[in-house]
């Protein structure tokens, strides 16, 4: 049947922009989604980023290593510990020093503890977001435990600062190690019960599998790393590719699956948290005795430029830093995981409900201060 | 692939490529015109396969606009740092890359938006962070407004 002037200015006009944000509760804090709808179906999606741009890479041109270094904790916060070693790491490679067993050890111990509890949020926020409010209380339970283990050793609980070029702020507490032992028998416990809750739930399989289909190619051409990029195929793990701190000394597995859709990349996470129990642990008994600071005159990095990656909660974290020689550097670039995160959610979730883009951007487990930096 | 034998597949597609001296990664200095018919060949090659850009970004040196490229491949792992220096500190302009790797279409943005490095043919060239009026790029080196901090 041919289309009248009518059908076809109906048509048209059927189509209508809505504002997700910045203020709405599913992108977690200051992003929005331009969205584009077709009644109840996405057309397409322009993210908007800068509301919380506080130019960070500016300021630490001014500010030295050791300064800068606070910063960094404001990115992803809830890899705060990460993105401190991130920094440590590149500044101690570029001084070609290396730190002790001792704090490589403590190191990826507590970042390990943020990798949990950072998971144990987004599953959290995650479960809150498709309409399930028991996952929030569950989570933050046991995420407290965590938080009390930084609070007695780091004196603080969300941005630590604890890791610093050369080693660590002080030495852990006397509790440290049996705390860990009790959290890692207390949340074999209860991880079960987040798989009864959700994992296993109609609902909600309804509601995430084959939603949002990302491919792999897709996934490597945007750069997308972390658990979003591994539940599609892509092999990005920084702790397999190039390891760096105790992760040379432990055994785990790299999760990864094929599928792709927002269920696979819900249990990449969910059974991460049960490898980074493991690697736990491997580690906690083993500590050896050791300097924790290195005895530096100054930290300053040589002339020259430097890389380092690691792997935060969200993915792949990087640290460029171009220096003169100076006590602070001429240039440094925070390659953000989420920034390259972001921009997926317009190819996945084009052509699908309003109400799984809920689902597909809770399932980038996106934390907006690490994309505006 | 080796160090040296990623130089010399760079070299035999851009023979007045010159070598850095990154320790780090094998880095490779081209010049700004060559950049889209390297990355092209890089991606595409089966050999190089480097299909994961991770990283993309600009730097305010005193000899120019370095701009860093920095690329690994899923398939063989091995890792590449290509270097572009834009002498042209006024109006600095480059190829874009974002028709090989689509990640770089926003790291471009964001380049574009704190440096000013205009990106040829990129599809969607606008401030990625600050608002579209914001006057200058504060990454800059030479960058002042009224409310920046003298250290």
């Amino acid at each position: 049947m041919e289309e009248t002037l009518v059908d076809i200015d109906f048509k048209e006009k059927e189509e209508y922009i809505i504002n997700m944000g910045p203020q709405h509760p599913s992108t977690h804090g200051v992003l929005r989604f331009e969205t584009c709808l077709q009644g109840e179906k996405v057309k397409y999606i322009i993210p908007h980023c800068g509301y919380i741009h506080r130019g960070i890479e500016k300021m630490s041109e001014s500010l030295t290593y050791p300064q800068l270094l606070h910063l960094t904790d404001r990115m992803d916060y809830l890899s705060a510990h990460i993105n401190n070693e991130a920094v440590a790491l590149c500044v101690e490679n570029a001084m070609e020093v290396e730190v002790s067993d001792r704090v490589k050890y403590i190191r990826t111990i507590l970042a390990e503890l943020s990798r949990i509890a950072s998971h144990q949020l987004w599953w959290s926020a995650f479960g809150m977001d498709l309409g399930a409010l028991t996952t929030f209380f569950y989570g933050l339970r046991d995420r407290e435990k965590i938080l009390d283990i930084f609070e007695e050793t780091t004196g603080s609980r969300l941005i630590q600062s604890f890791i610093t070029p050369g080693g660590l702020m002080a030495d852990i507490h006397p509790n440290f190690q049996r705390r860990v032992k009790e959290f890692i028998t207390y949340f074999r416990k209860k991880l079960p019960e987040y798989d009864q809750l959700l994992t296993g739930n109609v609902i909600f399989r309804e509601r995430t599998m084959g939603i949002g289909y990302m491919s792999k190619e897709d996934a490597i051409d945007f750069a997308v790393t972390g658990p979003s990029g591994r539940g599609s195929g892509f092999q990005c793990d920084v702790r397999k590719i190039a390891p760096y701190s105790a992760y040379p000394f432990v055994q785990f597995n790299e999760i990864t699956y094929t599928e792709g859709d927002t269920y696979h990349r819900y249990l990449v996470r969910m059974k991460e948290m049960w490898e980074s129990l493991n690697i736990l642990e491997q580690l906690v008994d083993n500590i050896p005795q050791g300097e924790i600071m290195l005895n530096l005159k100054a930290i300053k990095a040589p002339k020259g430029e430097y890389y380092q990656r690691v792997e935060t909660a969200r993915g792949e974290l990087g640290v460029y830093i171009v220096s003169d020689g100076a006590p602070s550097p001429a240039r440094i670039k925070y390659r953000s995981p989420n920034f390259s995160n972001l921009f997926i959610i317009n190819k996945i979730s084009a052509n699908h409900k309003i109400a799984d883009l809920v689902a597909i951007s809770g399932s980038l487990d996106l934390v907006i201060p690490d994309i505006d930096r | 692939m080796t160090r040296e034998e990623l130089t010399a597949f760079v070299l035999e597609q851009v023979p007045d490529m010159k070598a850095g001296t990154n320790k780090q990664f094998p880095e490779c200095i081209v010049n700004a015109e060559q950049i889209n018919p390297l990355a092209k060949a890089l991606k595409e090659n089966a050999i190089t396969k480097m299909d994961y850009l991770f990283c993309e970004t600009a730097a305010d040196r005193k000899d120019g606009f370095h701009m860093v490229y920095h690329l690994t491949s899923s398939v063989h792992k091995h890792n590449l740092m290509l270097k572009v220096i834009l002498t042209d500190k006024v109006n600095p302009s480059i190829p874009t890359v974002s028709d090989v790797w689509h990640a770089a279409e926003f790291y471009e943005r964001e380049i574009f938006d704190l440096f000013g490095i205009r990106f040829e043919n990129h599809p969607n060239l606008k401030r990625i962070f600050l608002e579209d009026d914001w006057i200058g790029y504060p990454l800059r080196k030479d960058y002042k407004d009224d409310f920046i901090l003298e250290r």
